[in-house]
């Protein structure tokens, strides 16, 4: 009886996940295939800040009008209480929020939906603003700036190239003094953006953003713009690049980013998620108001969706764990280890995730060999192996920084207190197994989060389990199937090989 | 010899596979709030002896810190012994001391040690060094198994032991374990040892398997393996056979150790037995758990579940 109530209940898993998912497609017009659609982005706007006590309020943020190579085609705010209005002018467009008083922290939203659009990437013609805060400079800080001006001049021969010279000068060592005295207290691109301003060069300040998907708490870049030859030229404030990545989204041209009366300490954060929205659908403004819609992740704060894009590319990874060590019978060590390590590889992508894990461990095994002489008890010895993680961690990313690979931030994505765990378990069995068993469990381990990865990142994967969540109840019923299989794993047919027939 | 059998082929000649295991006998079997029963030494000691079955006479045990002090003073009078973890697993942390030497004692290796090299010893087994999981452990002390001359000749320093499946109280298949110098003197398959296929009912073996490859004689000692007979076998299939009733375990794997002079012993019990006893036989388990798996009402005497199985011709 219980054999029927189980097909029972993974059919009905199947039929429920094939059936919504059907009507959904129906009804929001989201094709199944990635390919089918154009990726959007979902970009939104965090302000937070502290009132000050009986004070009206009123926030100005700074909102992209025309961001070149993307087209901006839904923008909405949200924030309970305030009056909000959008103010633009010939040259800028900003979002005013206003309120009569507000106490504790506040926090306000703006959300804009935007699409890549084919073209020339820089050369729309916005008028020029001269909105630069001037500087008022001390006598030394004015001989420091004359001596890279000069410097300057002398190996450009137009606006562009004093833009690229003057940015060089600043990262370069010859004019160290100098350029150390004027950025005392000040920003870089605030100084050179000055110097450039007073040198008679029409420049600006502008901030842009790096689209990444499913990322939180980001913050603009800052970017020194020129206008040469009746358009504007983008530089990069540290390197001088001239061209503009694809990815990058100006936000902001020239001004302020955010000014606030009434309150304290305001801080702008950006989040991102990219969608995939039916091409028929594209044009539209916004999905309809459906049952679908509002059942849909979509309708959840742009930050909460990027965490559910990554948690429902969980399933998928613990099914290939689940037929990997079921079917195959390869060891790994840690059951869902390897789906972790799949997770960190997404952020890290693969070669590099790959190369900071064996190191890890493999440092980690090391310390870990010393501490076994030590004889502590599992829980401090644990504990000590999560420092010596977060140390080893931490290194890495310093080293990394130094010698100019751009790990750093992304080394520190790995789960730290699994890493740990590995480390434990593996240096448990190095000793009572061997090295060979390390090495077996360990490239199976691998391996496994390799597959996972793989799976994870591809584009229909991750399509399929964000825009449609109810096909993982299908990944649900092939999971409980394999509950229950009691057939060979492909490692057995190895084993048993020698195997003669009677 | 081809690199893989085929699905087919291992399903005809009967092969128990991990998953089937683990499914159809194990979860299906072996009721979870039994298994400390087997997975604590001592538990399965006590046990054992309220069943009237023979195991290595315990001597004493410890398990608070503070006693260990009181070692020496426990140890007087005992001139041969074992000390080792209740929980531990591999064969992980067995101390085995053949005689005394003036203050000093002496390992199965000739290492002559002080009583403070045993106080230590006794001190990581309580703080769970060799438990798997890192727990609190508690040591045993007991008496020291002196292997049986018949098969002294095919270990390398390890007494060898006897792995018997029984399933619903039925032994359905053996193998003898011969530890080897690559075993480092331990009986575990997978760190070297040879496994040696042992039938049912004449207690008689053929070959044996290394690391994956038959062999026929033993690799440290030269002798022949064709040449295993075991005594007594119908006495180890009884003792093997009880275990069922005292534990309760549907699927269990029992150790058994021949000692010279007190004959079969238990020393310990497994729920989760593994499957290269089917290589050294050179034969399936599930043929013969099919069958028994046919029986309605099991037998309760397990001198007559021994004789049912002698009895039939598909052992």
């Amino acid at each position: 009886m219980i054999k029927y109530t189980f097909y029972f209940l993974v059919a009905t898993l199947v039929a429920l996940g094939s059936f919504v998912a059907y009507e959904r497609q129906l009804h929001t017009q989201i094709p199944f295939f990635a390919q089918q659609s154009k990726s959007v982005w979902f970009i939104e706007a965090k302000v937070e800040f502290k009132p000050k006590k009986n004070a009206p309020i009123l926030v100005t943020l700074n909102i992209p009008d025309k961001a070149p190579g993307y087209k901006i085609f839904f923008e909405q705010s949200s924030s309970a209480g305030y009056g909000f209005s959008v103010l633009e002018d010939a040259t800028q467009k900003k979002a005013q929020w206003s309120i009569r008083e507000a106490s504790s922290k506040q926090t306000l939203f703006y959300k804009i939906q935007v699409a890549k659009e084919q073209g020339d990437v820089v050369s729309d013609k916005v008028p020029y603003v001269d909105k630069s805060p001037q500087i008022v400079w001390t006598k030394s800080e004015e001989l420091a700036k004359q001596d890279i001006l000069q410097k300057a001049l002398a190996r450009s021969s137009n606006d562009e190239t004093l833009t690229r010279e003057l940015i060089k000068l600043f990262s370069s060592a010859s004019v160290q003094e100098s350029s150390s005295l004027l950025l005392t207290n000040k920003k870089r691109v605030d100084v050179i953006n000055a110097i450039l301003n007073e040198a008679g060069v029409k420049s600006r300040v502008s901030m842009g953003l790096k689209l990444e998907d499913a990322r939180r708490n980001q913050s603009l870049t800052p970017f020194i713009e020129i206008y040469h030859n009746d358009r504007w030229l983008l530089f990069d404030a540290k390197t001088a690049k001239q061209s503009m990545d694809e990815d990058l989204f100006l936000w902001q041209r020239g001004g302020s980013l955010v000014e606030l009366v009434g309150g304290l300490n305001a801080k702008v954060s950006f989040s991102m998620v990219r969608q995939n929205v039916p091409a028929l659908k594209f044009a539209m403004e916004r999905y309809e108001e459906s049952v679908f819609g509002l059942f849909s992740i979509n309708s959840l704060p742009i930050e909460e969706q990027s965490i559910f894009k990554m948690l429902l590319l969980l399933p998928t990874g613990a099914l290939i764990t689940v037929l990997m060590r079921l079917l195959v019978g390869i060891r790994t060590s840690g059951t869902f280890m390897p789906v972790l390590i799949a997770m960190a590889f997404l952020q890290t992508t693969l070669l590099p995730g790959l190369i900071t894990f064996i190191l890890i461990v493999a440092v980690g095994l090391m310390i870990r060999s010393y501490l076994s002489y030590l004889n502590l008890l599992l829980v401090s010895r644990i504990a000590t192996t999560i420092i010596i993680v977060i140390f080893i961690i931490t290194t890495a990313s310093v080293v990394g920084h130094n010698l100019g690979f751009n790990t750093g931030m992304t080394v520190a994505v790995f789960p730290i207190i699994i890493l740990a765990w590995t480390i434990e378990r593996m240096s448990i069995l190095w000793e009572e197994d061997g090295a060979k068993e390390v090495l077996i469990q360990g490239f199976g381990s691998l391996f496994v989060a390799t597959l996972a990865y793989l799976a994870m990142q591809s584009e229909t994967v991750g399509h399929l389990s964000f825009n449609f969540p109810e096909l993982n109840l299908i990944v649900l019923a092939i999971m409980m199937l394999m509950g229950r299989y009691t057939g060979y794993r492909l490692f057995e047919l190895y084993r048993f090989r020698e195997f003669k027939e009677n | 010899m081809p690199l893989f059998a085929s699905f087919k082929k291992l399903k005809t000649l009967g092969i128990l596979g991990m998953n089937a295991r683990n499914v159809n006998y194990i979860s299906k079997y072996n009721e979870r709030k039994f298994y400390p029963l087997v997975d604590d030494k001592l538990k399965t000691k006590l046990l054992a002896q309220k069943a009237g079955i023979n195991t290595p006479k315990l001597f004493f045990t410890l398990s608070q810190q503070h006693d260990v002090a009181k070692l020496q003073e426990r140890l007087a009078g005992l001139d041969a012994f074992v000390l080792k973890p209740s929980r531990g697993s591999g064969g992980k942390g067995i101390l085995v001391i053949v005689k005394r030497e003036g203050e000093k004692f002496v390992k199965s290796n000739g290492e002559l040690l002080g009583i403070e090299v045993l106080t230590r010893h006794v001190t990581n087994i309580l703080a769970g060094l060799y438990s798997l999981s890192g727990r609190q452990d508690i040591a045993i002390c007991e008496d020291l198994i002196i292997a049986d001359p018949l098969l002294k000749n095919y270990s390398y320093e390890g007494v060898p032991d006897i792995r018997i499946i029984v399933f619903r109280g039925y032994p359905v298949m053996a193998m003898l374990r011969l530890a080897t110098k690559r075993s480092d003197g331990k009986a575990n398959l997978h760190q070297g040892a040879v496994g040696v296929g042992i039938d049912l009912k004449s207690a008689k073996a053929s070959h044996g398997v290394m690391e994956q490859n038959e062999v026929f004689t033993h690799p440290d000692t030269n002798n022949r393996l064709s040449d295993i007979e075991i005594v007594n076998w119908r006495e180890l299939l009884e003792l093997a056979s009880k275990c069922y009733d005292m534990t309760k375990l549907g699927y269990l794997g029992a150790d058994i150790v021949i000692d010279k002079n007190r004959g079969p012993m238990l020393l310990e019990l497994n729920a989760r037995p593994g499957l290269s006893i089917q290589v050294a036989n050179k034969k399936g388990l599930l043929p013969r758990l099919q069958e028994i798996e046919k029986i309605e009402e099991i037998e309760s005497d397990p001198k007559k579940r021994v004789a049912f199985v002698l009895g039939r011709e598909w052992f």
